[in-house]
């Protein structure tokens, strides 16, 4: 099976320019120690995202390089971001405080890798995040998507211009990042919003049809943004437990990844167990009905069939699945 | 009895002497006038006529809310039952208008409350509501009916609790695409028990679960209720039992439409649909496959207006289904129907007058999918009587255009969107300026025109020359120079709304305007080449006019948007720091 396509927020794939020289376009964000672990087959470490901390810089980045999004002032200014995050949806602003949800398990606290460019994603991310959908924009064409609300002028959009952030309390989530434009085309935020849960669904109609991807969303508790994953190119729980893992950096499902798992698709009871007590996030996917289940209860075509989006859950909110889904096991056995 | 009202009663006897009609007669007749623009005339053939017009209005429509001051509104008309007033500038559907710029409906709350005790309906569109506000409003007003926002934010579901609590007598309440915050679906048990009287339900926009029973129980106890749109958290067969509580309803907006039903179920949901036999407006439709459709055909022949446009239907579906509809008027789509669809709209739909097509996936620049000229084209061919169009397309030809309004030539609402930026012609590599010029020579009544594309002057030209009926223009990215804005201004007769954002129009172009905006309702341009100085010297010229500017940079004499509108309340008095008044 070919390895996922990974796609960061600007629609790169796995990018195969070495470590020491980051693409223009990515900003990545783990810790040294997950870098070396990541599978290399996958060369995600260009795509990997960074996720920073206030003041922070990643030491390997070539100045200028990653904040080309913003312009460099933001270089300058390590604070300056700040003004993006108010506003923000999503608890971020918690991430921010380093209050650890975005803490990398096994990390050694080699925060200082962590790039802050992570936190340039945030006024856009305050959202349902950029994985939305592709973008091919070039980094130095316009960022200042529908969320930002006022100031940079379109036309001028195409340089590096300074942003002034307002607070961008549009609710909703818009893939902003893609628009080259404030409010182009002219559609109105409740379709957009709409639209932007929509597509997910459509594609998922095609993938019932056979006709070969399943993109469903993947968020994360404490992430700033989301991604996107195909369900078609993977075949078993393991093998999407661990493209997860690398592409989140610091989602640990467990034993699972590394032990690999039994040779049936579900987990066992005690492999459960393990997951729940063992690691700091568990992964749950939300079924046609809308209701948030714990992956890996059911047959791997049930699920790829029934899933609509996946969420790793902190350990501690997934607590009240664990019991629902001991039962399940149980009397599978 | 008021004493200027009285004041030709007594005159009225001596038929001899007075020409006039007594003023009882005139307020009885002008009573019967509903239309604001034939009061609007009315009111100006002379004062008694203007009395006996302000006396009998009870509805007052407000196109620019800054444009009158709620005091002057209660001081000329004293008996309004009914207000409907537009705030925010129309780009500010699409974040161009900061946050906090304004609109907020509370102060003309607080107006009529002490001078409208009777007021009944408000219908607003772009203001700032808060919760507060409507918390004001349903306890203030006593025989208060119907509420619509559309377009609006600053309020949340708290607000709704607030109006379903307090108004006994509602029938409306109407929340359209609205900014609404979502504190969950309490709202909806805040209807008392005795509560019937409700004809207008819509909370289509809402973002989550309202409580489903209490939603049966009040459906089932108001029984005019005639416009039901619900959330697309409502699932299909909670929909059945609304739709057998509700045969009588004219206007249905669903919840979402794929659950795994029984055929039981299915035959239940189908006899439900053909017991609704005045239903002729269907909407929702959330993730909506064709797998279901089969439900709908027994309604689907009395349809008029039917939503797709939050159903990512491929074009089998929609031949699978239009068919059954040979009576619509009024369809959209989203793209995802590409052109195929648009042929099974061709064929299946002749008294079609209404086509919004939307993009399902507007800013992915790598699809190139959605449709095209030639669906376009297949539609105006079966649809001759077609008269208002909204289309997003990423590919357009001069040549599909000019056919388009030969097959259609009624056309009074042109709303063509190519969505990438300035391009041109993919088939012959010109401008677009033929396709426009098509239109508007063409399409005698046109009243309403947005323009996409390569455009340069001659646009512009064509528009001010030959669009004698337009109101409304909306521009983006169009137009070489100053001149082009100015044949617009010159040329357009009854142009009341101008709308442009980044074409390279200066204070020439603003400047040419001076003699015409008092007679529009506003300018707005934004990303242009106007600068200050021109700003101020156009305050200064027209003090009728209110010019406000919001700027992007302190220092910099260029004017990032400037909004321009009459107005008889003089400036602003709430203009928040970044809008400055001229």
């Amino acid at each position: 099976m070919s390895p996922p396509l990974v796609h960061d927020y600007i629609g790169l794939s796995e990018a195969s320019s070495n470590s020491d020289k980051l693409s223009s376009s990515s900003s990545s964000s783990s810790t040294e120690d997950e870098k070396k672990s990541n599978n290399i087959d996958l060369n995600l470490k260009e795509t990997e995202l960074r996720l920073g901390l206030p003041g922070s810089k990643a030491p390997e980045r070539k100045a200028g390089l990653v904040l080309s999004l913003f312009g460099n002032d933001l270089e300058d200014k390590p604070n300056g971001f700040k003004s993006f995050v108010s506003g923000a949806k999503r608890a971020f602003s918690d991430a921010i405080d380093g209050s650890g949800k975005w803490v990398f398990s096994g990390s050694d606290g080699s925060e200082d890798d962590l790039g802050k460019s992570g936190n340039l994603f945030s006024p856009r991310s305050g959202k349902n995040g950029l994985m939305e959908s592709n973008i091919t924009t070039q980094p130095s064409s316009c960022l200042a998507g529908p969320s930002v609300r006022e100031v940079v002028p379109p036309s001028k959009s195409v340089q590096e211009k300074k942003t002034q952030v307002s607070t961008s309390n549009q609710h909703g989530s818009a893939p902003a990042a893609k628009a080259q434009v404030v409010g182009w085309p002219p559609i109105r935020s409740f379709r957009k919003n709409t639209m932007a849960t929509n597509s997910t669904k459509s594609v998922d109609d095609d993938g019932k049809s056979g006709s070969g991807c399943l993109y469903v969303k993947v968020s994360m508790d404490g992430a700033p943004y989301l991604r996107k994953v195909d369900l078609k190119t993977y075949s078993n729980y393991m093998e999407i437990s661990s493209a997860l893992e690398k592409m989140f950096s610091c989602f640990t499902i467990g034993p699972c990844s590394s032990q690999g798992l039994p040779g049936r698709d579900g987990l066992s009871e005690s492999h459960l167990m393990d997951l729940l007590h063992g690691s700091e996030y568990v992964l749950t996917y939300e079924d046609k009905d809308g209701d948030w289940m714990l992956v890996g209860d059911v047959p791997w075509e049930m699920f790829t069939n029934s899933c609509k989006r996946l969420r790793i859950m902190k350990g501690s909110e997934a607590i009240g699945l664990a019991p629902r889904a001991m039962e399940k096991c149980k009397n599978r056995n | 009895m008021d004493p200027k009202r009285s004041r030709n009663s007594h005159e009225s006897v001596n038929s001899s002497e007075s020409t006039r009609f007594p003023d009882e007669v005139l307020e009885r007749v002008l009573s019967l006038l509903t239309s604001h623009k034939d009061r609007s005339s009315v009111s100006l053939v002379c004062k008694d006529w203007y009395n006996a017009e302000r006396w009998t209005r009870t509805h007052v429509f407000i196109g620019n809310c800054y444009s009158v001051s709620p005091e002057i509104v209660v001081g000329r008309f004293p008996a309004i039952r009914s207000v409907t007033l537009k705030g925010k500038p129309r780009f500010s559907d699409f974040n161009l208008v900061p946050e906090n710029w304004g609109a907020d409906i509370h102060q003309w709350l607080v107006v009529f409350a002490e001078k409208y005790p009777f007021l009944e309906e408000l219908r607003l569109k772009r203001m700032t509501v808060t919760d507060e506000s409507l918390e004001f409003l349903a306890t203030s007003f006593s025989y208060f009916k119907a509420i619509s926002l559309m377009s609006c934010d600053g309020f949340s579901t708290d607000g709704l609790a607030a109006i379903a609590t307090h108004c006994k007598n509602l029938t409306e309440l109407d929340i359209q695409e609205n900014d609404m915050e979502d504190n969950g679906g309490g709202w909806l048990s805040c209807f008392p028990e005795n509560f019937t009287s409700l004809e207008v339900l819509n909370f289509a926009s809402q973002q989550g679960d309202v409580s489903f029973d209490a939603l049966e129980k009040l459906v089932d106890r108001c029984k005019s209720l005639r416009v039901l749109k619900v959330d697309k958290y409502v699932k299909l067969e909670q929909l059945h039992r609304l739709l057998v509580r509700a045969p009588q309803l004219t206007d249905l907006g669903t919840g979402n439409f794929q659950q795994e039903l029984t055929p039981r179920q299915c035959a239940e949901l189908e006899s439900a649909f053909s017991n609704c036999k005045n239903l002729h407006t269907l909407s929702g439709l959330w993730d909506a496959t064709s797998l279901y459709f089969p439900v709908l055909y027994s309604a689907c022949g009395r349809l008029t207006f039917l939503n797709l446009s939050y159903a990512a239907l491929q074009s089998g579906d929609l031949a699978k289904l239009l068919p059954h509809c040979p009576n619509l008027r009024r369809l959209w789509v989203l793209d995802t129907v590409e052109d195929e669809g648009l042929e099974a709209i061709g064929s299946s739909c002749p008294l079609l007058e209404e086509l919004r097509v939307f993009p399902a996936a507007p800013f992915d620049l790598d699809i190139n999918r959605g449709v095209t000229e030639s669906g376009f084209i297949a539609v105006s061919r079966g649809c001759p009587r077609l008269h208002y169009v909204l289309y997003f397309c990423r590919q357009m030809t001069n040549a599909a255009v000019a056919t388009i309004v030969q097959n259609c030539p009624d056309f009074t609402h042109f709303r063509l969107c190519i969505m990438n930026p300035g391009q041109r012609d993919y088939l012959t590599g010109e401008p677009m300026d033929e396709a426009f010029g098509a239109v508007v020579k063409t399409c005698t009544k046109l009243q309403r025109l947005a323009i996409s594309g390569l455009l340069t002057d001659l646009t512009f030209e064509y528009i001010g020359k030959y669009a004698k009926n337009l109101e409304t223009l909306s521009v983006a990215f169009a137009g070489s120079s100053d001149w082009g804005m100015q044949c617009v201004l010159r040329g357009c007769p009854k142009l009341r709304k101008l709308e442009i954002r980044d074409s390279p129009f200066g204070n020439a172009a603003l400047l040419s305007g001076l003699a015409k905006y008092e007679s529009m309702r506003s300018l707005w341009m934004s990303a242009c080449n106007v600068t200050m100085n021109a700003c101020k010297l156009l305050a200064r010229e027209k003090p009728r006019l209110n010019v406000e500017v919001m700027k992007d940079d302190e220092t910099d004499s260029q004017v990032d948007k400037v909004y321009v509108y009459r107005t008889i309340a003089g400036p602003r008095r709430d203009a928040p720091p970044f809008v400055l008044t001229l």
